[in-house]
């Protein structure tokens, strides 16, 4: 029955006492969804409605954007996320199917901070992330900065923003800022952290900052963003707007709302420290696997074969006894192991207890304080990157971008 | 009041061509909120245990237009904050998605929908709703239509009836506050089938009632709102918010009938005169430049507003206290500007008859013009300007479609346009919900607060005023529940209407006061154990955290028969000479003193029983004495 009707027919809708007009949206769950003329949807059985006409689509208009040339030329790259999200009235679900040029028409005020070339990559919800995108939006970025603009940023769902931004962290080498921003609440609703959050961003691209970061809301309210290393940021809650944070170490900076005032600390890498580079490779033959009480000897197991496991252990850095020999076999077969903490805040160190002393024999590699996503994502580029076992390691314990502090800072 | 205003007889609604419609807001008193599991609790404003702020602006709808209402508010940018408290959420924060619509809340409604005789949506959808006020932290009002087509006792109709979230509540300015943000309330549409002010009250008055009669709404201020929807021929459909009590209703459809009828009074006479209005705003600066006007001086831009042919009408009134330039002055103030200034009310405020002089010289206007002033910086004063062209212009053609709000006595103020369809888009984080057509059918229909009141009086015996103020307090179900235990209607209605009552004007926290202590204490003094004096004492104690056993044996110590008349006798027995002389007129004064003695414990019929044998038992021994004597 409900292929008789589509969405934006004009049908007359029989319920109650009175027939009213209204318009036939979707149909879900097997009622017809009508939209009343007091906006009001409601859901009532086929057999209530019938079909007074069917309107021409409204072609949607040509939105032409002026951009003010004078302005510093960034670059918008999207990939989808709550940012870019919109309503699909269809289903009435909450879908990425907006692209860069959305945002700017949404948000007029951004073309007072910059001028803008716009590249639509993906539009995917962030879960829906692969290392293949991260490979292609690295030389998508390295591409505009190859062009000369003054700053890039990528629009991305918030779920696996911190990996992105990790992953471009390595893959790039880049002169001028890369911000990677989205949004917590969607950009339907008059409350969206959007406006503001790419209105930072983009101040932020435009400032002297050099180095790949998140740029998101630094509490409640709609005051201030903070600019988060991408090796330290970790998104620490489900759905506030300042779920992200950097751990281990303050913001590297931050960017006050209304005003759009970048404030850079000493630690932030400056605009122009370095040449341009992409080193794009991968080794995807990695992953991440949380430590439990109880865990079996075959969870390690399983990952036989694979070029390095991150493993999330408890405290100071420790799995179980049982799980020290298959650990051994893993690396004896050339795995690579690094030990992270659950804990993220704090640092690894495996010479307090007998169990971490049995760790570090089989080979493991402490991870200081990074964090486990980040250490993943540096196993991926190193085992893509080094030239043999030793470098890796060498690399893996080296501090490249950011990713781990020199000294814990007392605090958390 | 005038008497235009208080209901001229000669007024004839029905001639004019009234049309009214009420849409009546009732909050619900179910355990939770309507999107979260807060509890549904009003708090002081300096309880809050946090505050934070936002920024809103208008976004398009699913068809692509921003709402002419929400776009009114965007006229000021405005910044809001938001006072949480600890028994708020990240929900009330607009930080978290909504928990699923509360199904209690959905029982409640379509209780009310089933008792109004409302035919229930088979799949009910929540709505979100643009409202950029402030008052709803994400820029929208969850809502969702439950039921269609009611009857009214005057033979009209109900349109809807929707389950919908409260607003937070404004503490000043752009400041609200969370706690009443998310409480359900139902929302109650009736058609415009209303013609005459009485008519209006009356269906009000009925729709509360019924909603009463559910026994699971709020009460107290604040918890009922009403919006009357008005128009008269030739006139325009008008929304007046928040009308709260249930009298002014009749007044508030008269003040608005009277300023249609004004209105297009006026639009008669501007038409006769020519009248029209000049779409350009001419900079005024430099005449006042060295105004004594405070507003004019602090001005960077003063811009003024030509009406060819308006002059004396801008200043005429079309309500109590409220002019034609009133309503102007409305839309400029949707720009941050805090009014207007207008020949017709000029010379006043600091400008001088010179300086007007000079304006219309420099404009060359004649006396038939009125010039509005606004004065603020560039940006708000063109918008002010422009909204009061924008005004004018309708004065022109007739009365504007609006959103109006209440000010003092019944007079309204303007808000903003009429919202259209255009504001509702769905609520995608909350699933639509199917309402089982056998499940409304059986669900319990109220007795009408009416029919209970008939039925107090006839089983309970119960006086009928007394009957009606139990049945519109909030313990009409608590009272048939106490007699069901065994309390006597007389006793278990005085103790809830007068003693409970008491108590909490003498500042008892009757709120410790559990129903089940209450039951007990009652039973204890129907049983004989405690007398009903004894009751607010036995009350106060429990309040300040005694037991009810602990309180009884305190404030009425149990004491037998024998023991009360060798009290009694006692008490006599030392005050002979007074009985001697006053005979049974001494039972009164004495009652007092024995009931001092027993403090409680017995019930005063039974101790003046007592009493009275033993006077009598005294002076039947004293007579022969006395018999001598005469």
């Amino acid at each position: 029955m409900s292929r008789e009707f589509g969405p934006g027919d004009i049908v007359t809708c029989t319920f109650g006492q009175t027939p009213r007009k209204g318009t036939y949206i979707t149909s879900r769950d097997g009622y017809a969804v009508v939209k009343l003329e007091n906006g009001y949807n409601i859901g009532v059985p086929f057999s209530c409605i019938s079909r007074i006409s069917r309107p021409e689509p409204v072609p949607a208009p040509e939105i032409f954007i002026s951009q003010d040339e004078a302005l510093p030329r960034l670059s918008i790259v999207s990939t989808g996320g709550t940012i870019a999200s919109r309503i699909d009235h269809r289903t009435g679900a909450v879908t990425s199917k907006s692209d860069a040029i959305d945002i700017l028409r949404a948000i007029p005020r951004l073309r007072s901070v910059g001028h803008y070339q716009v590249r639509n990559l993906t539009t995917i919800l962030s879960e829906n992330m692969t290392p293949s995108i991260w490979q292609q939006l690295a030389r998508a970025v390295y591409e505009e900065i190859m062009d000369e603009v003054a700053g890039v940023i990528v629009t991305h769902g918030t779920d696996t923003m911190a990996y992105s931004a990790a992953a471009l962290s390595f893959m790039l080498e880049t002169p001028v800022p890369v911000i990677f921003v989205g949004a917590q609440r969607s950009a339907d609703r008059p409350s969206s952290d959007s406006t503001m959050n790419a209105l930072c961003s983009a101040s932020a691209a435009a400032s002297n900052l050099g180095e790949v970061t998140v740029v998101m809301h630094a509490s409640t309210n709609d005051d201030t963003c903070a600019i988060h290393r991408g090796t330290r940021v970790r998104k620490m809650h489900t759905s506030r707007r300042d779920a992200f944070r950097s751990i281990g170490i303050p913001p590297i900076g931050n960017v006050e709302y209304p005003s759009l005032a970048v404030r850079l600390e000493p630690c932030a890498v400056r605009r122009g420290s370095c040449e341009p580079a992409l080193n794009e490779k991968l080794e995807e033959r990695c992953a991440l696997l949380t430590f439990y009480p109880g865990m079996p000897p075959s969870a390690i197991e399983a990952f036989s074969g694979y070029a390095g496991l991150v493993l999330s252990g408890t405290g100071l850095g420790h799995v179980s006894k049982t799980l020290i020999q298959p650990i051994r076999n893993l690396i004896g077969e050339g795995t690579m192991v690094m030990m992270t903490s659950q804990c993220l805040h704090g640092r690894v160190c495996d010479r307090v207890y007998d169990t971490g002393r049995d760790l570090l024999k089989t080979g493991v590699i402490e991870g200081e304080d990074i964090l486990p996503e980040t250490a993943l994502v540096k196993m991926m580029w190193v085992l893509g990157n080094a030239k043999d076992a030793g470098d890796a390691e060498d690399l893996m314990r080296s501090n490249l971008k950011g990713e781990y502090t020199r000294r814990s800072a007392d605090g958390f | 009041m005038d008497s235009e205003t208080a209901g001229n007889p000669s007024i004839d609604y029905e001639l004019l061509g009234l049309k009214a419609g009420i849409e009546i807001h009732q909050q619900l008193n179910s355990r939770e909120k309507l999107f979260c599991h807060c509890q549904n609790v009003l708090r002081k404003f300096d309880e809050r245990s946090g505050e934070l702020f936002r920024y809103l602006r208008a976004t398009e709808s699913e068809f692509g237009d921003i709402d002419a209402a929400a776009k009114a508010e965007m006229k000021q940018e405005r910044k809001f904050c938001y006072y949480s408290y600890d028994t708020t959420c990240l929900v009330e924060n607009d930080e978290e998605p909504p928990a699923p619509l509360n199904l209690e809340a959905l029982e409640i409604c379509c209780t009310i929908a089933r008792a109004l005789s409302m035919t229930p949506i088979n799949q009910i959808h929540t709505m979100r709703k643009l409202v950029i006020d402030g008052s709803n932290t994400p820029g929208f009002q969850r809502t969702a239509l439950v039921a269609l087509d009611g009857i009214l006792p005057n033979g009209g109709s109900i349109e809807t009836i929707c389950l919908e979230e409260e607003a937070a509540q404004r503490v000043e300015g752009n400041t609200f506050s969370l706690d009443r943000l998310g409480i359900p309330l139902v929302e109650i549409t009736t058609s415009p089938c209303m013609k005459t002010p009485e008519e209006v009250r009356d269906i009000a008055a009925f729709l509360g009632m019924v909603l009463r009669s559910t026994g699971q709404v709020r009460r107290g201020l604040g918890t009922i709102r009403q919006d009357v929807n008005i128009s008269i021929r030739d006139g325009a459909r008008v929304e007046i918010k928040g009308v709260q009590e249930l009298d002014l209703i009749a007044d508030v459809v008269k003040r608005e009938v009277l300023r249609q009828r004004n209105l297009l009074e006026i639009r008669e006479q501007l038409k006769g005169r020519g009248a029209s209005v000049i779409e350009e705003m001419f900079d005024v600066s430099g005449i006042f430049r060295n105004s004594k006007s405070t507003i004019l001086k602090r001005s960077s831009s003063i811009l003024a507003v030509r009406l060819p042919s308006f002059a004396g009408l801008v200043g005429r009134e079309i309500q109590p206290g409220r002019r034609l330039g009133s309503e102007f002055s409305d839309y400029a103030k949707k720009c941050g500007v805090g009014g207007i200034f207008h020949t017709d009310e000029l010379p006043a405020y600091g400008i001088t008859e010179e300086e007007i002089a000079e304006m219309r010289a420099f404009l060359e206007s004649n006396d038939d013009e009125c010039i509005v002033i606004v004065a603020a910086d560039e940006g708000k004063a063109r918008c002010a300007a422009q909204q009061v062209i924008a005004r004018a212009g309708w004065a022109l053609r007739g009365i504007p479609e609006e959103t109006r709000k209440m000010i003092d006595e019944g007079s309204t103020a303007y808000m903003r346009p009429l919202p259209g369809a255009a504001r509702m888009y769905p609520e995608t984080d909350v699933a639509p919900v199917t309402i089982p057509t056998d499940w409304f059918a059986a669900l319990p229909l109220p007795e009408l607060l009416t029919a209970k009141r008939e039925r107090f009086i006839r089983e309970y015996l119960l006086d009928p005023a007394l009957a009606t103020q139990l049945v519109s307090s909030e313990q009409a179900f608590f009272f048939e529940q106490m007699v069901t235990e065994g309390i006597s209607p007389g006793l278990a209605a005085r103790t809830l209407l007068s003693t409970i009552r008491e108590l909490s004007r003498a500042g008892t926290d009757i709120q410790h006061l559990t129903e089940k202590d209450i039951i007990a204490v009652l039973m204890a003094v129907e049983r004989g154990e405690a007398a009903k004096e004894a009751i607010p004492a036995i009350l106060c104690m429990v309040v300040s955290g005694a037991s009810v056993p602990d309180a009884l044996r305190h404030c009425a110590p149990s004491l037998s028969r024998d023991a009360l008349i060798s009290i009694v006798q006692k008490i006599v027995d030392e005050r002979k000479d007074f009985i001697a002389e006053r005979g049974n007129g001494a039972l009164g004064p004495l009652m007092g003193v024995v009931m001092a003695e027993v403090r409680g414990s017995v019930d005063g019929k039974l101790v003046s029983e007592v009493l009275r044998q033993e006077i009598s038992a005294l002076l039947a021994r004293q007579k022969p004495g006395k018999g001598d004597k005469v």
